[in-house]
């Protein structure tokens, strides 16, 4: 039986701002199924994004969902929940917009370990404002700004987000769709801040710019260059240029923000209590 | 009777929060406003609230404003520099219709300027500091027990129009310690947003049919609903067309100028009779004052108008005046914001006459007497 979509998308809200050919729709569809698969009430659930594209995508969905400033995300994200530490809280960002602008909020919110779950979809690109460079264009790829090719160094976002203390580190593609179900869903049940990265295409502004000369180009790339990160690792450094590892990257268990803060105040109110007797 | 304190400045404004409601402040460090938030972290713990420190200025007001969207009473606090960069989300508070309440303790400027000094140059940034047009509510007390009572007030304007709503005083008052007194529960005021009580079916969060402040759902209260920086309809999804744009946002201003009355205060001093006016807010109020008797002692029929509201701008008040005085003396800890309302109110029917000063020491009432003189004579 097929997947019910419309029980999640609300009425009236679509089409969709993306472009022919943009992934961020297959994405989309994946975090439906994810979340539905928890079972996570709608009233529980938020999702939270900044400015770009694909912080549109709240808009679709019949969840609590706040289209906030541009890479502030995490911090609306995370009044929300310390507000309400028993909801499930989301932030859906890009590469720009989770690692330039919001580059402070990312490490901070990496850092707390705030029950938060990122997803980033990392198109390469300023792609809403029409194709400037970001902090992950390939160097030597063309974008508006950077019209004799980008000579910019880049982020490697999941480095950055276990660098500066999540505890839940993955990367999925567009491509690989199963396996991504699976990465969303893992990283929503992780207690504590977890980041995925999602390998995106973005035909419109940096594909046609660069040698893919179709949106099926962008996916062939995406087949083509990631590899799980267990055969990732066992290939020798000179065989690995050009690929990026894929799958659950890094996880370990660490103290939750939320629960340190109100475990807190359970004992200092407890104590305020002991002294009133 | 209340609880009787000796409290400075930044300790009141933390009380009054308190007293309003309030549980659950982001800040980041900043002189001198960073005693707001030192005291509030000694106490918000101990009733269940939360207390943030952010990584920064931009994302204590982000904080504070995802928490009021999850139904809490919430605050932040700074000065200057901080002032500047909580400006946009200021903005998005104020075109989504957020209760929270913002404090700008006045240092003066530009840039790192006299972080320790006194300055009331943060006055048009507060009308004007987010781009693009929108209703503002500040208000500017002069005493500690008067930042108490107006931070208590600011709440429940906060709650009332739904709206962001910035307290702007002075380093001098905000470090002053002074004796107040703290009401029992209930002798204040203490309002509550209005809440939706159709089903969330037939819920908008921006519904004008409503009235101009529609009742405000808690996230995770049942009523899904989607809140964007985007201009919006009343579904609170976005628009970009034309007439919708323009009728919201007039009906975002006018939920604050419709309401002057109920939203503006003045204290007044032997104004009825007078031939010269001070006017003057903050510490400068406080020297207008002293100014104002000691001209009454010398003979000269001098009054003081301070406002606890300076926006919306007590235009009536001033024009009023402008009609019965010979002049009107503006002392300000600028080079000269304030004095320009009171000319563009007074409309040439008087006198108007600024005393500027920058240099980290505050307008003393001789200053302020010897223009008083000046313009009586």
């Amino acid at each position: 039986m097929s997947f019910d979509y419309d029980q999640f998308i609300r009425g009236g809200k679509l089409p969709h701002i993306w472009c022919p050919g943009c992934t961020y729709g297959i994405v989309f569809k994946s975090l439906l199924r994810a979340v539905d698969s928890l079972k996570i009430p709608k009233d529980d659930i938020a999702l939270v994004s900044g400015i770009g594209c694909a912080s549109r995508l709240p808009g679709y969905v019949d969840w609590n969902t706040l289209h906030t400033t541009h890479g502030r995300a995490l911090p609306f994200a995370t009044g929300l929940k310390m507000a309400r530490p028993d909801k499930r809280v989301l932030v859906v960002s890009g590469d720009g917009d989770a690692t330039a602008i919001g580059g402070n909020h990312f490490i901070h919110a990496c850092r707390r370990n705030i029950d938060i779950t990122v997803i980033v979809l990392n198109n390469f690109i300023y792609g809403m404002t029409g194709g400037q460079h970001s902090p992950t264009t390939p160097i030597g790829h063309l974008a508006t700004t950077m019209p004799f090719g980008n000579v910019d160094p880049i982020f490697n976002i999941p480095e950055l987000a276990k660098g500066a203390g999540a505890t839940w580190v993955g990367r999925g593609t567009a491509y690989h769709v199963p396996a991504l179900d699976k990465l969303i869903i893992g990283a929503i049940e992780h207690k504590g801040l977890s980041v995925l990265e999602i390998i995106n295409a973005c035909p419109t502004t940096h594909g046609r710019r660069n040698k893919f000369r179709s949106p099926t180009d962008m996916l062939l790339w995406m087949k083509d260059t990631a590899l799980p990160l267990s055969a990732f690792e066992k290939l020798p450094p000179e065989k690995t240029a050009g690929k990026f590892p894929t799958g659950i990257l890094y996880k370990r268990e660490a103290p939750e923000y939320s629960e340190t803060y109100f475990a807190m105040v359970e004992r200092l109110m407890k104590q305020k209590e002991g002294r009133a007797d | 009777m209340g609880t009787l304190k000796l409290l400075q400045g930044n300790e009141a404004c933390a009380e009054g929060a308190l007293y309003a409601g309030c549980t659950f402040f982001a800040g980041y460090p900043i002189t001198p406003s960073t005693e707001v938030a030192e005291y509030l972290a000694r106490r918000l713990p101990l009733i269940g609230g939360v207390i943030l420190q952010m990584e920064d200025e931009i994302a204590s007001v982000g904080a504070i404003i995802g928490a009021s969207l999850a139904g809490k009473k919430s605050m932040t606090a700074t000065s200057g520099p901080g002032f500047s960069l909580k400006q946009e989300n200021i903005g998005f508070g104020m075109l989504c219709e957020v209760p929270c309440v913002i404090v700008d303790v006045m240092r003066g400027g530009p840039s790192t300027g006299v972080p320790t000094g006194p300055s009331q140059s943060d006055i048009m940034q507060c009308k004007w500091g987010t781009h693009g047009d929108h209703p503002v509510i500040c208000l500017t007390p002069a005493y500690v027990q008067e930042i108490f009572s107006e931070t208590v007030r600011a709440f429940n304007l906060a709650e009332r129009y739904r709206t962001p709503v910035i307290i702007a005083f002075d380093e001098i008052v905000g470090h002053m310690r002074e004796k107040i007194e703290i009401p029992e529960k209930g002798v204040l005021p203490v309002e509550n947003r209005r809440r939706p009580t159709c089903p969330p079916s037939e819920y908008k969060p921006f519904d004008e049919t409503k009235g101009d402040v529609p009742p405000v759902a808690d996230f995770f209260s049942g009523y899904r609903q989607h809140i964007t920086g985007l201009n919006h309809a009343s579904d609170g999804f976005p628009v970009n067309a034309s007439p919708r744009i323009h009728t919201d946002e007039l009906r975002l201003i006018r939920k604050v100028e419709g309401n002057r009355k109920d939203i503006i205060r003045n204290e007044t001093v032997t104004l009825d009779d007078a031939e010269v006016a001070v006017f003057a807010y903050g510490v400068s109020g406080r020297s207008g004052k002293n100014a104002v008797e000691l001209a009454r002692a010398a003979g000269i029929k001098a009054g003081l108008l301070r406002p606890l509201t300076i926006w919306p701008f007590p235009e009536e008040d001033v024009a009023a005046l402008a009609s019965r005085v010979k002049g009107i003396i503006v002392p300000e800890l600028s080079l000269g914001q304030i004095v320009h309302e009171v000319e563009r109110c007074a409309k040439g029917r008087c006198k108007v006459e600024g005393i500027f000063r920058v240099d980290g020491d505050p307008i003393t009432p001789a200053q302020i007497l010897e223009k008083i003189k000046e313009v009586q004579s």
